[in-house]
């Protein structure tokens, strides 16, 4: 390393020192502006040295994040950045590794990736930005687009099955699982922030509007008139209430969570679910993934944050044993162990 | 017991064979770990199937395993057997064109009853129908053979019936006059907590050693004595664990972790296999989830300031090819291994092939050079992927490295280097200051970008796929940029040229014929030009190591030569290659595409029919 890698005590930082010189290239309206300025805003609140912090991006709009930073940063190939994010982080675990995607990035093409790095639980942060549509190439649908959905490679309606990132997640092992709204800068800051302290993949799905060749799609959950009563932010150990006046709630009934109204029908609060994110038990973490308009809230917040030891801690600890056992200490050891033979 | 004198040979070449359960492939190293010891030179070369196990006594469960030993240089595991153990007839069927007429069989006649005799696909016994007239052939009850010296111990059927390559093992020692020490400190080792095992098998050993000497095998037995071998210490190794540990070596040197992602694939695993053992030097091994999660894991530790390696064989190096252009684009080091086999699609997986080169040289999107360097023998893996570290972490850009079957599983003695006597391996770094610094500034004589790696503070940038501003790193769309970055990309892998050494020629330096070859083709090609020297016919040869550049003299060297012979196992890559580099020169091929080395004798053949032309 050069003489450039001294620990030199830092100033406070500001959303400023994470702002690149680069001119901003997305569309204007996209939902992209209002999550990169999210960022840059969760980043001072994270105690890390600024030159400890990398974005690693695969392809797609949401890909070129990382040249709008002014951290370290790399724009990689389409759907492999949770590859590239892994030796970033294995080499050298001090780093704070992001990682930024899109449904296609992760779902479609690095979607073997994408659920390996989940089972793996290596301690990096994904970033999805879900915006139910492939952008980049102008308009075909994603993995997450709706059943039916009229798309240009679509043009009769979509005949596939959308994907439940969140519940992907879960089955490959997903220890961390947010879900976030464009929308919602404070929350979206909120959530980048607590995720940065999830050891293990934290994977943060951000609902995004794409105003080109989606718009709208997220309506059903953001429109003003009505949001409350379609958005649940969900926190670890309060009960999940939701609408305007926080009147409603949801409730088990049986093996399926339903709606309730408190004071009506004689449902009282403390009928109503409390959230617990660190439950191991994935069954009402899978409940509240699966949850959409019109007939439950979107949930929102950490729906799911448990502890396992990350795939970064092992390999350390395996490290650490083989030393204790190592019968050499030196390639030149190493040669001349075992079976070798003088010839004089 | 009497003993008579055994007879002095220069050299022998041993073939074990049996079912791929048989223990071969064990038999055949201990033999030749022996004579190591004994300070003999040799060679060795498996050849097993792709089955794991597949029907016992059927021609596609034969593993085989070739040795040649000597007291002469070795360059070869021989082309054929002058002795050859066969353990039931499918082994005998699928090797018997792998015995020189004349040569010696010993066959497990336990096994030639007419079941095993049709389940190897043959009409008649071979024992009885003539077609071994022309070998000697040693009968040999080895299975009961073994059930009898093993009675009494307490062991069941099937365990008493493995010990039966130890006792074919012991015939052999005895046969060439070897000491079963080593094999019986092996044993020992191998089977410390089962000493019932180690007694078992140890009997088997004693119980073939006698009984060679007692049935007089052969009138009297062979004794190859040491060769005359440079001093100093010497191990045992394969291409696969040479490679593994010249990286190692290279990690050690640049003062860098080594971090190895790759995804099991024959015949490359092994180096993972070896690799994972070494954590307490550093290394991180990676057994990712695909062929492109290995590569871009190794791109991601290469960015991150670690030796970033890969391996796969052809059909992963295929799906890499994306990923490697990202490492050409972003100017990052990156050891690629492609440990080549027989294709296309899966091929044959345990055969060996030279057909990748036009894969690694021109197999990805865009003009994305890479430098391409073969190894040409099992032990030289060492020193050419040290070399293929330094280039590319000196260079900043992807060097694959090109071995195949025959290297990686093969085998010879090594004389150990010594880690002070490696060359240096500078790392590019940037030492101006953090206003000065931009990414794509480069060293004025590589050409390479400075290896400034997240976590150096204020000389944050961004890398990516996008073309790239000269100097700057920004992203840019400009044609003329692009232009000059395709040009800097080309021209930096061109001016390795300076930093690699000239052209080597063995025999002849000028004159009728000069043979070219590359990769694990030297054994056979230096074989055949050695043995034609000592009939009193002189041509060059030029193996070539450094594929992608060349080594600067080439050229000249092709042109002192009337005729060039271009030998390889593809169907004519390196002779096109160089048909497009060197058009004024005319070119004739030695081409085989079998899953098989060459063997001496096609070399031979092929040269005297052309310079009798």
């Amino acid at each position: 390393m050069s003489e450039h890698a001294i620990d030199a005590p830092q100033p406070k930082l500001t959303k400023k020192d994470f702002t690149s010189d680069q001119m901003v290239r997305w569309c204007p309206g996209c939902g992209d502006y209002a999550i990169l300025s999210a960022i840059q805003n969760a980043l001072p609140q994270i105690p890390e040295k600024k030159e400890d912090f990398v974005f690693i991006s695969g392809i797609g709009c949401a890909a070129r994040f990382p040249y709008y930073m002014s951290t370290y940063g790399f724009h990689t190939i389409h759907g492999r950045a949770p590859a590239v994010a892994t030796g970033v982080k294995l080499a050298n675990p001090k780093l704070n590794v992001w990682e930024i995607t899109g449904d296609g990035d992760a779902l479609a093409i690095g979607g073997n990736h994408f659920i390996h790095v989940l089972r793996r639980n290596i301690d990096i942060n994904i970033l999805l930005f879900n915006n139910e549509i492939y952008g980049l190439t102008k308009g075909q649908y994603s993995p997450t687009s709706r059943f039916g959905q009229v798309t240009k490679s679509t043009p009769m309606g979509g005949i596939e099955r959308p994907f439940s990132a969140g519940e992907l997640a879960l089955a490959a092992g997903g220890t961390f699982f947010a879900r976030t709204i464009d929308t919602n800068p404070k929350l979206m800051t909120q959530i980048f922030v607590e995720s940065s302290q999830h050891q293990g993949t934290s994977l943060i799905e951000i609902l995004q509007n794409c105003v080109i060749f989606n718009d709208n799609a997220h309506a059903a959950v953001t429109r003003k008139d009505h949001k409350d009563d379609f958005q649940l932010h969900l926190e670890h150990g309060k009960p999940m209430l939701f609408g305007k006046e926080k009147d409603k709630g949801l409730r088990l009934n049986g093996f399926k969570l339903e709606v309730v109204s408190i004071g009506e029908n004689g449902d009282q609060e403390n009928d109503i679910l409390v959230h617990d994110a660190n439950e191991t038990d994935t069954i009402i973490h899978h409940m509240l993934i699966r949850m959409s308009p019109p007939d439950f809230p979107m949930a929102l917040g950490i729906i799911r944050a448990v502890k396992a030891p990350t795939y970064d801690q092992l390999v350390e600890q395996q490290y650490q044993q083989s030393l204790e056992k190592a019968s050499f200490q030196s390639v030149d050891e190493l040669l001349r162990s075992g079976n070798t033979w003088e010839v004089k | 017991m009497s003993k008579t004198m055994p007879v002095e040979l220069d050299k022998v070449v041993i073939r074990f064979a049996g079912d791929s359960g048989d223990g071969m492939q064990l038999t055949g190293s201990q033999f030749t770990y022996t004579s190591a010891m004994l300070g003999n030179d040799l060679a060795t070369f498996p050849d097993f199937p792709a089955e794991i196990r597949a029907p016992q006594g059927t021609v596609e469960g034969v593993s085989g395993f070739q040795v040649q030993i000597g007291k002469i240089d070795i360059y070869t595991p021989g082309d054929l057997a002058d002795i050859l153990i066969a353990m039931n007839p499918a082994a005998l069927r699928s090797n018997i064109n792998w015995v020189r007429k004349g040569g010696n069989i010993i066959l497990d006649t336990d096994y030639f009853q007419d079941r095993n005799i049709k389940k190897a696909g043959y009409k008649t016994n071979p024992m009885e129908d003539g077609s071994l007239d022309d070998y000697k052939i040693i009968e040999a009850p080895i299975t009961s053979l073994t059930k009898t010296a093993l009675k009494g111990i307490e062991l069941d059927n099937k365990s008493i019936i493995r010990c039966k390559n130890m006792f074919a093992l012991g015939m052999m020692y005895w046969l060439f006059d070897r000491s079963k020490d080593e094999t019986i400190k092996f044993l020992e080792s191998k089977f410390r907590k089962k000493p019932v095992l180690v007694e078992a098998n140890k009997k088997a050993l004693n119980a073939g050693y006698n009984y060679a000497i007692t049935i007089r095998a052969i009138a009297s037995n062979y004794k190859i004595p040491a060769a005359k071998i440079e001093k100093g210490i010497y191990r045992h190794i394969s291409g696969n664990q040479a490679s593994a540990w010249g990286l190692l070596a290279a990690a050690e040197k640049v003062g860098r972790k080594l971090f190895y992602g790759s995804y099991p694939i024959t015949p490359a695993s092994d180096i993972l296999h070896e690799l994972t053992k070494y954590k307490n030097l550093g290394v991180i091994t990676l057994q990712a989830e695909d062929e492109i999660a290995a590569v871009c894991s190794a791109i991601g530790a290469s960015y991150a300031g670690q030796l970033g390696v890969t391996a796969s064989a052809g059909p992963g190096i295929a799906l890499k090819g994306e990923a490697i252009g990202l490492a050409i684009m972003a100017e990052i080091p990156l050891i690629i291994i492609d440990v080549q086999r027989g294709g296309p699609s899966t091929g044959l997986p345990t055969k060996t092939e030279q057909a990748d080169l036009n894969l690694v040289l021109y197999g990805r999107n865009s003009d994305s050079p890479c430098i391409v360097i073969a190894p040409s023998t099992p032990a030289n893996c060492f020193e050419y992927i040290f070399q293929a570290a330094r280039l590319s972490i000196e260079h900043m850009t992807p060097v694959i490295f090109l071995s195949d079957g025959y290297l990686a599983n093969g085998s010879e003695p090594w004389k150990l280097p010594s880690m002070a006597d490696l060359p240096e391996i500078n790392a590019p770094q940037f030492k101006g200051s953090e206003q000065e610094f931009q990414p794509y500034l480069r060293d004025p004589k590589k050409m390479s970008r400075y290896w400034v790696v997240p976590g150096m503070a204020g000389l944050e940038h961004r890398l990516g796929g996008l073309e790239k501003e000269d100097i700057t790193g920004n992203i840019s769309y400009d044609p003329e940029n692009h232009q000059k970055m395709i040009d800097i990309r080309a021209d930096k892998v061109k001016a390795v040229a300076n930093f690699i050494p000239e052209q080597q020629v063995i025999g002849a330096t000028s004159g009728e014929l000069l043979l070219v070859g590359w990769g694990s083709t030297y054994g056979s090609m230096l074989s055949a030009v050695k043995e034609l020297e000592k009939e009193g016919v002189k041509i060059g040869l030029a193996h070539i190591n450094y594929l992608n550049p060349l080594p600067k003299n080439l050229g000249t060297i092709l042109g002192a030569y009337n005729k060039v012979l271009v030998c390889e196992l593809n169907s004519g890559q390196l002779a096109n290659y160089l048909r497009h580099l060197f058009p004024e020169y005319r070119y004739l091929q030695l081409n085989k595409v079998q899953g098989l080395p060459f063997k001496i004798t096609e070399i031979k053949e092929k040269i005297k029919s052309i310079l009798n032309n």
